[in-house]
């Protein structure tokens, strides 16, 4: 039943590919096998013939997760200001927000999984890497805030490279004000699942990534503080095959499960109703 | 001085550390060790003391003084363990009812297969969300460097005061134009842009206080009253006011 629903959201989204033809075959970057499209979109954005993860827009991981036409979005319309003057800030901006087609680098809302009232925000990996600034954390606290308000559980998917540079400790110090939101949902007993995907790295994993009271993974996520080329340089060393891979991170004790992407729905599902939701 | 020479004061080799600003802020300083998990630290030195009369946990991420020292603290570059260890220390401040002092002084937290393995991003969260809630005042203060995320993770205090020849900033200038302009000659430029000085950090309200040179003598005093007139603030309130000021952050 799970799964034909997704298969019917699947064909939906085919039909919303604007004029582009439905043939459109693309390179898979880990086989380096061509693919069409459309059975990429069909695989959840799984590679059909090796099983590669393709990166997923926030507005359709949000459609993937939740129930048909149950989300309602909130805040859309708000936007980063350059308010340091940082040089080059507002032309990034522009081109994030062309090649993302969103405002800025998360969309939150509220939806319904499998009927239950949850509250989900989901990063783009295309807003500037899904970094965080003022924006991005001001609509994370604020969904929390509300969650609290409403009694809701959070959903989180988290992709980023962290703290966005641009804004300073504005953006730094966005890591305290969603990581105390955080603490007053925890504290009025609600529940707060968090999806790492790939990548979750700097301010954000050292925030409210490994704030949640289930953590899970898609598989071969990168998920670390400290970016990898940093490490290398720091130690003057190769680091070790699958360092910072979910799979090494659960082993390490900081992920509860790793969950390929076609069962997500109904993973978070299944615990949603464990917790009488 | 211009921003990058302040961040460049702010490394200097031969500036107070941590533990020459416990021994003139905190008297009868005992030192306690371990987070109870894994290990013990020495990036980050934690302990009691008081303060005339009142008795505060103090905590402070040390460089060292010379080479041996910095060695063993290695380079103020704190592990899991030593965020778990301050963390753990500030439940034990909150259970009896002791503000926390904390000092900041890193480039960073440590990076490194062994910290990210053992949760350095996990660890940091949890001091943020912790502290956030803890119901005792607690008093930040940079004293050197403000390097991003380690030294976040004892910030989240009631009043963040910096020297003036600190620096507070979500990445080193050094990184930021690597990563932005390919060189890291222009970390003159991205010193400047960031706005990581404790000048322009007062300015944008995103700290409380700057400690001019000639006023640390005088630091212990200053300290005393701040924690004298937080503890005045009914707990609810105190709590209520962290989030705010925290909450308020870009918006």
């Amino acid at each position: 039943m799970e799964l034909k629903s997704l298969f019917l959201k699947a064909n939906n989204e085919l039909e919303n590919t604007g004029n582009r033809p439905r043939s459109r075959r693309i390179t898979c970057k880990k086989c380096g096998r061509q693919v069409s499209v459309a059975r990429i979109r069909k695989n959840n954005f799984v590679c059909p013939e090796c099983g590669h993860y393709f990166p997923v827009r926030a507005r359709r991981r949000i459609l993937m997760l939740t129930d048909k036409r149950s989300f309602v979005e909130m805040d859309r319309d708000m936007e980063s200001k350059n308010v340091l003057d940082f040089p080059g800030y507002e032309e990034k901006l522009s081109a994030a927000r062309e090649k993302s087609r969103e405002t800025e680098g998360v969309i939150c809302g509220e939806a319904t999984i499998g009927g239950s009232r949850v509250c989900i925000f989901a990063m783009d990996g295309n807003f500037m890497m899904g970094s965080m600034g003022a924006v991005v954390g001001e609509k994370i606290t604020r969904l929390f805030e509300y969650a609290t308000e409403q009694h809701l559980p959070v959903i989180g998917v988290t992709v980023s490279g962290g703290a966005r540079m641009q804004e300073g400790m504005i953006s730094l110090m966005q890591m305290s004000k969603i990581s105390a939101s955080v603490k007053r949902h925890d504290k009025q007993g609600n529940l707060y699942i968090v999806l790492l995907t790939n990548p979750t790295t700097g301010g954000v994993d050292a925030s409210f990534a490994m704030l949640g009271d289930i953590t899970l993974s898609e598989p071969h996520a990168r998920v670390g503080f400290a970016g990898p080329r940093v490490i290398e340089k720091t130690l003057n060393q190769k680091l070790p095959e699958g360092f910072q891979k979910a799979e090494r991170v659960l082993e390490c004790g900081f992920i509860d499960a790793i969950v390929p992407r076609q069962e997500q729905r109904e993973y978070i599902d299944r615990v949603l109703k464990l917790h009488g939701y | 001085m211009n921003d990058i020479e302040i961040v460049r004061a702010a490394r200097s080799e031969n500036r107070l550390t941590s533990i020459d600003f416990i021994g003139s802020v905190v008297k009868d300083f005992v030192e306690f060790h371990g987070d109870r998990l894994y290990g013990e630290d020495r990036a980050v030195i934690a302990g009691i003391g008081r303060i005339d009369d009142i008795a505060v946990t103090v905590i402070g991420i040390e460089k060292g003084k010379n080479t041996e020292e910095r060695i063993e603290h290695n380079f103020g570059s704190a592990m899991p363990e030593g965020y778990r260890k301050a963390l753990r220390l500030m439940k034990q401040a909150e259970k009896f009812g002791r503000p926390v002092l904390c000092f900041v002084d890193t480039a960073g937290a440590y990076c490194g297969i062994d910290a990210e393995e053992r949760g350095q991003g996990r660890a940091i969260a949890q001091c943020l969300a912790e502290m956030s809630d803890l119901k005792v005042p607690i008093l930040s203060i940079v004293i050197g460097e403000g390097g991003s995320g380690g030294a976040l993770a004892l910030s989240h205090a009631d009043r963040i005061w910096m020297l003036e020849d600190a620096y507070f900033s979500v990445v080193s200038p050094e990184s930021c134009a690597n990563i932005l302009w390919k060189t890291q000659d222009k970390a003159d430029v991205a010193a400047q842009a960031l706005g990581l000085t404790a000048s322009k950090l007062y300015d944008l309200g995103l700290i409380d206080k700057v400690i001019r040179s000639e006023d640390i003598p005088g630091l212990s005093d200053e300290v005393y009253a701040q924690i004298n007139e937080l503890l005045e603030i009914p707990t609810e309130t105190l709590v209520t006011q962290r989030y705010m000021k925290f909450r308020k952050v870009g918006y």
